[in-house]
């Protein structure tokens, strides 16, 4: 008896895994992957609509964390299995080579079709993160390559309780005047200013918003491109912001292994005063936090008589695989999905500024705010060029360092200029690249 | 008199001993009440109501968790995955151990070292190549593809563990069964397994747990939800952007419970005096 | 001690090598389609400079060259070091003695036996969500939030209210500790299935001699438990050299470069700075560095055993 359980249990697990293990697809699926947790309902929910309106099945997969979907699709690609519509979640080079190798078709003939109805559709700025303008340096031919499916930008949120308790009624414009209030704030018990500056990006936001207001983008640009050293005094001023700001201190305790998570919830249960926090934001305070009272504005200008930006576009954009035999149809999924219906259901349900311009009905509040910051914003892809990761790693974490007191500006800006000059030199090898 | 002093002395031993055990055992407690208790309140609450046990227990977060999370089909499939990958890491690892141990052929000592070594090497630099092979063989996307590479990633400790425990064990028994006419398979079959239990109750659960708890190569290789196990509904629950404490605690605690309870199961064999006959030495 | 019948000195019939080779033939086939082919490219990678994307450059030894000269990549392997040393010592010791409580003849040592496992078993979700809750070193209306500084000003410390994981000084130790809690269950548990084979009658032996018990457990109990000790310590030492998710769950991306790990290193190279080539090179360093460690300390202790 017990052997006969033993050998039946055998065969059951045999047949389940080299019976059905193979899920074999239709080719004329639509393939859709994608990262983005907490938009997968509403996405499937979509799909399904669609398929009922045109009898096109799109195969919605969700990957999470993205981490683990950039790899996957970093591995799809060398082994040639990319779906037919996936997300790059990497920098301006690195989709620049993919859409170089081959894997990424070029959107433009759908985009400029019917005298360009498409992108008459879609704020500019959504637009502009997935294009590549002619004489780009990395190469690539001009066009448009991805669909923007939301719109997003990283901006400065307030609470109104905790600042009326310090007797603030507005938010400074400048760094200054954001000073005097982080003094009042400290005095008054509250801790003015939380991120998650464990994340580097979030300090590379913020630290390039400074250097476009007091270098100003072509002089960043140059950087870049090696010619203006980080030791120059207007990077040794933008180190300084975060030096100035530590002095005074506006940071909350421990914000430099602060995941954005974390951030994001000591802002939603009224830890901190300020935050600096993408669109997203909305949909997550919301979440933890209904009775949130806050704004959102602008980073306080260093410089009050240059303008100051942040970064904002598409918060999430899709591509279409050039190998995969559903092209036509993915890009005609991908047309229905910025249309206005479909972006509204996309606002309402997941609280993201939607792409689509005629879309923007009845906003929430904040996100309503959010619309108007977007008048103020700039994207390191649409940049004319990028910086070395490795140099963006090294001053992001010599940022941390001077936030911690471990370094002073003067310090780090000379390191980063070290490291700079290192991949330069690497760059001009012969075969580097 | 003296007596009375020793006794004392015992009972004083005693007594630090399991304070000593009891702070231990706290320490380990902590986390996992914290989250049944976190899994148990509103999500309003969640953030506001400090008290130790929830004031008003929610116990819908479990139902919503396995109907949102789609719990069924992962926890099957986690299952399928757990038990295949463990039955085959038992078998495969305890043969190769067994020669390893006991049996004498050419390159020996090499193969056990490179099998050490490999573990060594750390993995998140191979995933590319790997994913690219798993195609190459049509085993990407396949339960089989996945199967024998968490088979793999477990192979190498399993080996060293069971090596080192054969390596205690007397050879008595199996002298005995050689005696009698046993050929090898039958002797790591009726003798070496049943006298290598504790370790085998070992593997069982490290490489139970190994599985239950990976996703990185899940997401790698697979690419159907169908396929996926339950991890990627953690993965879901706690996503970027916004999370659902008491719904991601419920993911949480019942995806612990079927690992605490092999344990428990698998304790018998671990702890059982199986070797209160044998001579060990 | 155990004898192998392969030590004796008798020859192996070519037949019978044959033979005995099939036990660790299955083995030997997975090993060598998933560990073999994937190590290849990792070496061939690590002579390229490769962005994950696109063209790749054969670039020679440049990217080991350039791992030589890296400060940050040395340092954080001294920072795994540190983690992997406390792992060793107060880790192992701790398992060691509860493994040895719980061997014994005492009340409630089914319970504990399942409690000190629960640490491994959690999730490293669970893990990181409650140490940030106990280590969080914010205010909120002049009180601590995070529950470790807050018990600190209850038991009249305030003084030493700390930021914990933000604090170079302290960041480390922090992790450390939480890998340790995080890690004792395992040494645990084998420890304790170790001493399960250790024959009882050996023991009421030493106690009739009158051996006092510090004298058993070292003229008995350690000498028999060593090949397990060595298991124990290269597990040891592999968990807490390769450890990264805790750290990603404790810091983030981590306290400047205070709190890298050589795997944080790896990864980071991968999809942070998109140095596919050079992130190969670092795991091949790396692999090679913890072979001849385990290695070095399996013969090291091995010798501690004969002496």
């Amino acid at each position: 008896m017990r052997h006969a359980f033993v050998r039946l249990s055998c065969v059951v697990l045999f047949l389940a895994i080299f019976g059905c293990g193979r899920v074999d697809r239709h080719s004329e699926t639509v393939e859709l992957w994608h990262w983005m947790t907490d938009r997968d309902e509403t996405l499937q929910k979509l799909a399904r609509q669609y398929e009922q309106e045109t009898g096109v099945r799109v195969h919605v997969e969700l990957f999470a964390p993205s981490d683990a979907y950039s790899n996957k699709i970093i591995a799809a690609a060398q082994a040639n299995v990319l779906p037919d519509i996936f997300g790059l979640l990497d920098k301006k080079p690195i989709v620049a080579s993919f859409i170089k190798a081959g894997f990424v078709e070029d959107l433009t003939p759908a985009f400029e079709a019917d005298g360009g109805a498409w992108q008459a559709e879609l704020f500019p700025p959504a637009v502009d993160t997935n294009r590549f303008l002619p004489g780009n340096v990395e190469g690539v031919k001009p066009g448009i390559y991805g669909v923007p499916i939301d719109l997003t930008n990283i901006q400065l949120v307030f609470n109104r309780t905790l600042l009326k308790k310090a007797g603030i009624a507005e938010p400074a414009k400048t760094l200054d005047g954001f000073l005097e209030q982080v003094a009042t704030l400290r005095r008054v018990g509250v801790t003015p200013f939380v991120s998650g500056f464990g994340e580097i990006w979030l300090v590379d936001c913020f630290a390039s918003n400074y250097a476009f207001n007091i270098l100003g983008e072509e002089k960043v640009m140059r950087t870049f491109q090696g010619e203006v050293p980080y030791t120059d005094s207007g990077w040794i001023e933008v180190l300084r912001v975060f030096d100035r700001l530590a002095r005074a201190g506006a940071f909350m305790e421990g914000i430099v292994t602060k995941g954005n998570k974390y951030a994001e919830q000591d802002f939603a249960l009224e830890r901190a005063a300020f935050a600096f926090n993408g669109s997203w934001c909305v949909n997550v305070y919301h979440d933890m936090n209904p009775a949130l009272d806050y704004g959102v504005t602008t980073l306080p200008a260093a410089d009050p008589l240059l303008p100051m930006r942040s970064w904002g576009g598409a918060g999430s954009s899709f591509v279409v695989s050039a190998h995969g035999p559903n092209k036509e149809k993915a890009i005609a999924f991908l047309h229905w999905i910025t249309r206005r219906d479909q972006q509204i259901v996309l606002t309402h349900e997941t609280y993201n500024l939607p792409s689509n311009r005629e879309a923007v009905v009845a906003l929430p509040e904040v996100l309503g705010g959010f619309l108007r910051t977007m008048a103020h914003t700039t994207h390191p892809m649409i940049w004319s060029h990028s910086e070395d990761p490795v140099v963006v790693e090294a001053l992001d974490k010599g940022i941390q360092a001077i936030i911690i007191g471990d370094a002073t500006p003067e310090e780090i800006a000379a390191r980063v200029q070290k490291v700079k000059e290192q991949q330069l030199r690497k760059l001009r090898r012969p075969g580097g690249f | 008199m003296a007596r009375d002093r020793s006794v004392i002395l015992r009972v004083v031993q005693n007594m630090f001993l399991h304070v000593f055990l009891m702070t231990v055992a706290v320490a380990c407690l902590f986390p996992l009440f914290w989250m049944v208790r976190s899994s148990l309140m509103s999500k309003a609450a969640i953030f506001t109501d400090h008290g130790l046990i929830p004031r008003d227990p929610h116990w819908g977060s479990y139902a919503t968790a396995w109907v949102k999370g789609d719990f069924g089909i992962y926890f099957l499939n986690s299952v399928l995955y757990t038990v295949c990958v463990v039955m085959g890491i038992v078998i495969i690892g305890s043969l190769a151990a067994f020669a390893f141990s006991r049996l004498r052929f050419p390159g020996r000592n090499i193969l056990f070292t490179l099998f050490v070594a490999a573990m060594m090497i750390p993995l998140p630099g191979s995933f590319v190549p790997l994913f690219v092979l798993m195609s190459k063989l049509h085993l990407a996307n396949t339960r089989l593809g996945y199967v024998l590479c968490m088979i793999n990633v477990g192979l190498s400790f399993s080996i060293l563990l069971l090596k080192t425990f054969f390596d205690k064990m007397p050879t008595d028994l199996e002298d005995a069964a050689r005696i009698d006419g046993c050929s090898r398979l039958q002797i790591w079959w009726h003798v070496a397994l049943p006298l290598a239990r504790p370790a085998l109750a070992v593997i069982v659960v490290y490489n139970a747990l190994n599985v239950w708890n990976e996703y990185i190569l899940a997401t790698l290789l697979l690419s159907d939800k169908s396929l996926m196990p339950l991890q990627r509904v953690l993965m879901v629950f706690n996503g970027a952007y916004q999370v659902d404490y008491p719904i991601l605690m419920a993911g949480l605690t019942m995806t612990a419970l079927p690992i605490i309870g092999l344990y428990l199961l698998m304790q018998r064999y671990l702890v059982k005096g199986i070797f209160s006959g044998a001579v060990v030495g | 001690m155990a004898f192998l019948p392969a030590n004796r000195a008798m020859a192996v019939r070519p037949a019978d090598a044959a033979r005995n080779f099939f036990f660790v033939l299955p083995a030997l086939v997975i090993f060598a389609v998933f560990y073999i082919y994937p190590f290849f490219e990792l070496l061939r990678l690590s002579f390229h400079d490769w962005q994950g994307i696109g063209p790749m450059h054969w670039v020679g030894f440049q990217n080991f060259r350039e791992l030589m000269a890296d400060k940050v990549w040395w340092n954080s392997i001294g920072h795994a070091g540190y983690i992997t040393l406390i792992a060793l010592t107060f880790q192992n010791a701790l398992a060691f003695a509860l493994a040895i409580a719980c061997d014994r003849e005492i009340r409630l040592k089914r319970f504990y036996r399942v409690v000190f496992f629960i640490p491994p078993v959690l999730s490293e979700v669970v893990v990181g969500i409650l140490w940030n809750w106990i280590l969080h070193a914010g205010v909120q209306g002049g009180e601590q939030v995070g529950l470790l500084n807050n018990f600190l000003v209850e038991i009249g410390f305030p003084q030493m209210v700390h930021n914990w994981l933000s604090d170079p000084k302290t960041a480390l130790t922090c992790i450390a500790v939480v890998h340790a809690w995080k890690g004792f269950g395992w040494g645990f548990l084998m420890l304790l299935a170790g001493l399960q084979t250790i024959d009882r009658q050996m023991y009421e032996a030493a106690d009739i001699d009158g051996a006092s018990p510090w004298r058993t457990f070292w003229n008995v109990t350690l000498p028999l438990m060593l090949p397990v000790i060595i298991v124990v310590v290269i597990l040891t030492i592999l968990g807490s050299m390769q450890v990264f998710v805790l750290i990603l769950s404790l810091v983030s991306q981590g306290l400047v470069y205070h709190t890298e790990v050589p795997v944080t290193r790896i990864l980071g190279a991968m999809s942070g700075t998109n140095q596919f080539g050079y992130a190969c090179a670092q795991a091949l360093v790396f692999g090679a560095m913890l072979i001849v460690l385990s290695f070095g300390l399996k013969k090291l202790l091995n010798r501690v055993r004969w002496s």
